[in-house]
């Protein structure tokens, strides 16, 4: 740890992350009682990603997701009552319903949108970092995918362009270890550095279960990229502790419980936060504790109000096909 | 200082030129993103001039990636842009298909209405240009088919300007079918500022014994019937749907219930496509004005051949429509 942290700040990483593990569990859990029309791709074990960099980022910075989306979305300043109500399809969602867990997406907290085809956004952040590199803005854009993205050729067409103008977009690669259901070793040739080192991108490689050195390494890239400085490759090495969707309940076809009980026990961002916040008696684990209540507490009213809101009216339907 | 509005005779390409030219000096945020725009002005020259008004910044040559360009117009475009993307053949468009049809077309509904894509992608159709079958499709109808876009196909030098003027402006993503055997043809068009409203179609021959509805070029193959159909005393009505997306279909079905028989030419092929949508439209709307069943003319189904003896045979011909149009009027 190269940086001094204070305990509020360190405390505001912890509650982002629990954010997302508690919203997490509970799409799952509405998954499971049939309220949630659907799936939905959960993020849980992957939050010190997108915590560690949105973070990092300003408000008015954007932010493309993928369709294990809800951690960016709320990492980047969704509200859990406006997500869940999209998660159930229901008018107050962030889209009025008509998008779901794979398309939430908010410009007041700069969410360009969930994406839900694999690698599909990289155009689009790559063409928001040129429009504020011709606008004159100093504001940056994040764009979060999967190991999986990194056989689509948009990925390499967008980096190329990024790299050849300097543009100011971070490419976040999110590796989980699988594809869907296929280990990456199987579809992955050469290195994952390989790639951006092909089109001499600055590239950083990080423990993304470390949400200090993910916020750190991401403040490094957006830093140098705010400045004109071009565009990074930001690889973040983590672990989807569920299955691809929440209706992948066996997966011993492509991996062992072994593994999984590996990193839920010993590579959890979240224990690793409060043990390292705990072994250098910077808090006690009351406040984790309080933390956590309070959130499940915010979790349990936002899925009510989403459970109360009304669906969208019929005359929705074809609202908003053209602007 | 030229006279406001004073009409010139230009080309369709000229015309093309001008528009976004206007448009980009009335509008900093218009910029154009493709390949060879720059100092090659395109493969055919359209966009000649432009670089040295509008510099580099604004007309960007980019690598050949079309699926890229694509996806970084609608980036732009979500924030604050409004690009003009630039395939160069309409065959290339199936490279960017991902990003026109899942991205752009689906980002303003997906966002309830939050996000929205200024973008326009200008690209070309048309065969007979001896290219074979990877540089002559006229592939609109597949982009037709996704509610979200809008798509434009000007027959003249005058609705090309006014039309893709009108394209630059709307806040959705419009796509323009620019016939590339066009380029060269002359029309008058005032100078200046004028625009064609998306969604209104334009008759281009009135007339009372039967309806022809043309799109792009293939308007003037229906003029050049309409022409030697008058020679016997059959005078036919020629419509320019000029937007295919959305689709003016009180004119169309008005004039079919007038002359009470239509054909519909297009340069797509012809299952599945344009004429099948616009023929069964004119067949709700117009069925008891109608004496005669709806006829359609496209490109062959097969794919475009290269040599000249066989790509003539794939699309339609003022002789093939002259044909149609006797033996629905009972003149054979």
């Amino acid at each position: 740890m190269s940086k001094e942290y204070d305990v509020e700040q360190l405390l505001h990483f912890y509650q982002q992350m629990f954010r997302i593990r508690a919203f997490e569990e509970k799409t799952n859990e509405l998954y499971q009682r049939a309220i949630m029309p659907g799936l939905a791709h959960l993020y849980i074990g992957e939050e010190a990603v997108a915590v560690g960099v949105c973070e990092a980022l300003r408000k008015d910075d954007y932010i493309t997701s993928t369709h294990r989306g809800h951690g960016h979305c709320l990492a980047k300043g969704a509200s859990f009552d406006r997500m869940f109500a999209e998660l159930l399809g229901k008018h107050p969602g962030y889209c009025h319903g008509k998008g779901g867990s794979m398309h939430i997406a908010d410009p007041d907290s700069g969410n360009l949108g969930a994406n839900a085809i694999v690698g599909g956004s990289a155009g689009i952040a790559t063409g928001a970092a040129l429009s504020m590199k011709m606008q004159g803005l100093d504001r940056v854009v994040v764009c979060f995918f999967g190991e999986g993205a990194l056989n689509e050729g948009l990925v390499y067409e967008s980096m190329n362009m990024a790299q050849l103008w300097k543009l100011p977009v971070i490419y976040c690669c999110e590796n989980n270890l699988y594809n869907e259901y296929t280990p990456y070793q199987e579809t992955t040739a050469g290195t994952f550095l390989g790639r951006p080192a092909a089109f001499g991108m600055n590239a950083v490689e990080v423990d993304g279960q470390d949400v200090l050195a993910v916020y750190e390494a991401a403040g490094q890239v957006i830093e140098r990229a705010r400045k004109g400085e071009g565009p990074s490759f930001l690889l973040c090495n983590t672990y989807r502790f569920y299955g691809h969707h929440v209706g992948d309940i066996d997966r011993s076809y492509y991996r062992s419980k072994e593994e999984e009980l590996y990193w839920m026990t010993e590579r959890d961002p979240l224990k690793l936060l409060a043990n390292w916040m705990l072994d250098r008696k910077l808090t006690d684990s009351n406040v984790f504790t309080q933390i956590e209540n309070e959130i499940r507490a915010e979790v349990e009213a936002a899925v009510q109000f989403a459970i109360n809101a009304p669906y969208p009216p019929k005359e929705e339907v074809d609202q908003h096909v053209y602007a | 200082m030229s006279t406001p509005n004073a009409v010139r005779e230009i080309t369709f390409g000229q015309a093309v030129n001008e528009a976004i030219a206007e448009e980009m000096r009335r509008d900093p945020r218009v910029f154009m993103i493709g390949e060879d725009i720059a100092e090659a002005g395109t493969t055919f020259k359209v966009l000649k001039g432009l670089v040295e008004e509008f510099g580099k910044e604004r007309i960007i040559d980019s690598p050949i990636a079309e699926a890229g360009i694509t996806g970084i117009g609608v980036g732009a475009a979500m924030t604050g842009m409004r690009p003009i993307v630039d395939i160069m053949f309409g065959d290339f468009i199936t490279l960017a298909m991902d990003q026109l049809v899942n991205q752009a077309a689906k980002i303003h509904y997906m966002s309830g209405g939050k996000w929205s894509v200024p973008m326009v992608v200008r690209t070309t159709l048309g065969a007979t240009r001896r290219s074979a079958a990877q540089h002559s499709q006229s592939l609109h109808a597949w982009l037709c088919h996704i509610p979200g876009l809008k798509v434009i196909a000007p027959s003249t030098p005058y609705d090309a300007k006014g039309l893709l003027k009108s394209a630059i402006r709307d806040n959705s993503p419009v796509v323009t079918f620019e016939d590339k055997m066009m380029f060269q043809l002359k029309g008058p068009v005032p100078e200046g500022e004028y625009t064609i409203p998306l969604g209104v179609a334009d008759i281009k021959r009135v007339g009372k014994d039967i309806t022809l509805v043309g799109t792009s070029s293939m308007v003037h193959v229906a003029l050049e019937a309409a022409k030697i159909l008058a020679e016997i005393g059959i005078e036919a009505e020629v419509v320019d749907p000029r937007t295919l997306k959305p689709l003016d279909t009180e004119t169309l079905i008005n004039s079919a219930k007038k002359t009470s028989r239509a054909i519909v030419i297009d340069e797509g092929h012809l299952s599945y496509g344009v004429t099948a949508e616009i023929a069964s439209i004119i067949a709700d709307g117009a069925f008891y004005y109608l004496d005669a069943p709806v006829k359609r003319l496209g490109a062959m189904d097969v794919p475009i051949p290269f040599s000249p003896a066989l790509e003539d045979l794939t699309v339609p011909t003022p002789a093939q429509v002259v044909e149609m149009a006797k033996t629905l009027c009972g003149r054979v």
